[in-house]
């Protein structure tokens, strides 16, 4: 597909220039975010970042019980979330404990002792997550952190990711708004134009991932928009910024894709089964998400749904099934009245 | 974002086993009520929805898709009525479609975060946007029939006033159908699933609604055509209900569970009873029984557009009814190969 020339609105599958199909003409790469769940540490640097650089509202001040997660879930006040989830299956050998001998006169701990401590000591000790040098498993370097458990220890593995607006190759969000509130950018992302939109809460319903969403007092909708005002200005989103283990990452997508894929092979090399990539896919319901994840997990552990699809792939056949429905309709009229009348 | 309501689910399902495989599901209102489908195990978030529930109001939006079933069918009963020298009923249907549709408006306009910002909504044409097309749709139908009526009550400019009740007699069928294209073009698994069918059940509830008013308003003498339109419809409306929730799978459930499933029964025995009637309230002329027939049809039609917009919302709550149907879906694929 030249995808210059004119690539067409698609409602459904693969669509390589959605910035073209938009109509840009001479559109900058699409860009879009790579989270590296495997990397993740749960700091929430990214919710905090978001909320700073686009002024988003207090989302609520209330403990879910939810592990560490507070905010719940994506919406008008949050757009970028962090999951943490709590399973009983061995991974990278977390142990707790380690440590924490001084645990009941904590200021005894120098933290920062400790922390230098790691993986330099030349026989780790029984805490630690570094497996001795014999002990390695097949393709992790002797003497590095291992993502996989050195003994098949299985107390806890703790899930961490940072969800985000997927900026949809084919968005249903944006496919329906009414006033055109709702556009694709150059960058191939999709943006709520507040001052356009009359609240008429549509998107929020059509959003198979559940992220779009109103806010209640001002009546408008509101989602992360991959920080448009800091791309204008060749900045990266302030999460990926504030990431700090570069589990968010930004840039251009086909080279997002490239490295999603080399982690992914890292990972399962190093014994990492569970590892997947979970919408890089341009052949998947919405057409590949601008904003993919590596996951640890199925997605729908992490409040992702399994195998989303645009809504409006069906809305050709459901305008025929209404055009059907009112001819229906006219016909059973007619028929009410061509008997003989009364 | 966490209302507080959701906390409290949340706080209940904090004490199952970490990582126990299988989705936590709300505490069910309405007990006895068998499920159609064995519950699924599947893995959630905290149970919590995948979706994010629609924001609108059951008042305004259901409202709103009654009211446009009630007008655009009777614009059909009104124009059929002209045709065929009936003034009596006409008269009834032009003003029920006109102020219908008006008040069908004001529900939207009400609903939306910003009323004042309303014309945006003609903004653009959106072909993709289901309320973008009905939003120019109801641009052009409303002041047809507000130009109907009122050349009917004042008796006056007959040409014009026939060309506008034919005219919104041609959009008529449409308006009363692209709602269910609205409520279907979303990822909310029992709106969206019911796609084919939905237009079909909408047409035939705009059709009984139509009728019920006719029968109410109309005389018995020149209501005939209403009488065999409540019948009709109602078959139509009722039968595709059943062929779409055969149709749906898993997404039929919320429409046997708590507050759709008794909206439905309601919907069910207004309707069909009201049909009945209707069709009896012909012979012996029997004013009485053709009014009680109408109210019911009216009714019948509106708890079914409540029913549908009830059972949307609860799929949407769910995880369930994401979750399994797409699971099920990738495990026929792989399974293909
Ligand atoms: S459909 Fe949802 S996930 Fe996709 S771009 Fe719109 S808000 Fe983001
Ligand atoms: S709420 Fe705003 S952004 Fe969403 S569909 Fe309506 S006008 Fe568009």
């Amino acid at each position: 597909m030249s995808g210059r020339e004119d690539p067409g609105h698609l409602l459904y599958g693969p669509q390589p220039d959605v910035a073209g199909a938009a109509g840009y003409p001479d559109a900058p790469p699409r860009v879009g975010f790579f989270t590296d769940t495997s990397v993740c540490i749960g700091c929430k640097a990214c919710e905090v970042a978001c909320k700073e650089w686009n002024a988003v509202p207090e989302d609520g001040l209330r403990l879910t019980g939810m592990s560490y997660d507070n905010t719940g879930g994506l919406g008008a006040d949050t757009w970028r979330h962090v999951a943490f989830i709590e399973q009983r299956k061995p991974l990278g050998g977390q142990e707790p404990g380690v440590w924490h001998e001084n645990a009941e006169n904590a200021e005894d701990t120098d933290v920062f002792a400790a922390a230098a401590r790691l993986g330099t000591d030349a026989a780790p000790g029984p805490g630690t997550t570094t497996p001795p040098p014999d002990r390695a498993p097949e393709g992790t370097p002797a003497g590095q952190i291992s993502p996989v458990a050195p003994d098949g220890r299985t107390e806890l593995r703790w899930l961490m990711s940072s969800d985000v607006c997927k900026h949809c190759t084919h968005a249903a969000c944006l496919d329906v708004c009414p006033t055109g509130a709702l556009f694709r950018t150059e960058f191939g992302t999709v943006v709520v134009q507040e001052d356009v939109c009359n609240g008429c809460g549509y998107c929020v319903p059509a959003c198979p991932y559940g992220v779009i969403d109103q806010r209640r007092d001002d009546g408008r909708a509101w989602k992360c928009t991959l920080c448009y005002d800091r791309l204008g200005a060749g900045m990266e989103p302030a999460c990926a910024k504030a990431c700090p283990t570069d589990s968010i990452q930004f840039g251009p997508l086909a080279e997002l894709r490239e490295r999603a894929a080399a982690r992914v092979a890292r990972l399962h090399a190093a014994g990492v089964t569970d590892a997947r990539l979970y919408g890089e896919s341009p052949d998947d319901g919405v057409g590949g998400d601008g904003a993919f994840f590596l996951l640890l997990d199925e997605p729908e552990v992490y409040g992702l749904p399994p195998d989303p699809v645009v809504t409006t792939r069906d809305l050709p056949g459901m305008w025929r099934h209404a055009a059907l429905a009112a001819v229906s309709l006219a016909a059973l009229a007619v028929g009410g009245f061509v008997r003989r009348p009364r | 974002m966490i209302e507080p309501d959701e906390t409290r689910g949340a706080e209940a399902a904090r004490d199952a086993v970490t990582g126990e495989r299988a989705g936590r599901r709300r505490r069910r209102r309405g007990r006895g009520e068998q499920p159609m489908v064995p519950d699924a195990a599947f893995s959630s978030y905290y149970g919590r929805p995948v979706l994010n529930e629609p924001t609108w109001r059951a008042l305004d939006i259901a409202g709103y898709l009654y009211l446009g079933g009630l007008a655009g069918a009777s614009s059909l009963l009104a124009a059929g009525a002209e045709a065929t020298g009936r003034p009596a009923l006409g008269r009834p249907a032009k003003l029920g479609a006109a102020g219908a549709i008006s008040l069908s408006l004001a529900a939207l306009v009400h609903d939306l975060g910003r009323p004042a910002r309303f014309l945006n909504m003609l903004r653009v044409f959106k072909p993709t946007s289901p309320m973008s097309v009905g939003s120019w749709l109801l641009a052009g139908y409303a002041p047809l029939t507000v130009a109907a009526a009122a050349a009917d009550v004042a008796g006056r400019y007959r040409l014009p006033g026939s060309a506008a009740t034919a005219a919104a007699a041609v959009l008529g069928p449409a308006v009363a159908t692209y709602t269910a294209v609205l409520v279907a073009d979303t990822a909310v698994p029992s709106w969206h699933e019911g796609y084919r069918e939905l237009p079909f059940v909408f047409a035939g509830s705009g059709a009984t609604a139509a009728a019920g008013l006719a029968l109410v308003a109309a005389p018995v003498g020149e209501a005939g055509p209403a009488r065999r339109m409540a019948v009709l419809g109602a078959a139509l409306e009722l039968g595709a209900f059943q062929v779409m929730k055969r149709r749906m799978g898993l997404a039929a459930e919320p429409f046997e569970q708590g507050r759709a499933h008794r909206l439905l029964r309601v919907a069910e025995v207004l309707t069909s009873g009201g049909a009945a009637l209707a069709a009896l309230s012909g012979r012996p002329r029997d004013r009485r029984s053709a009014a009680v027939a109408g109210a019911a049809l009216l009714g019948g039609s509106a708890a079914l557009r409540f029913a549908v917009f009830h059972a949307g919302v609860a799929s949407a709550r769910d995880p369930k009814y994401t979750v399994v149907p797409q699971r099920e879906r990738l495990r026929a694929r792989s399974a293909d190969g």
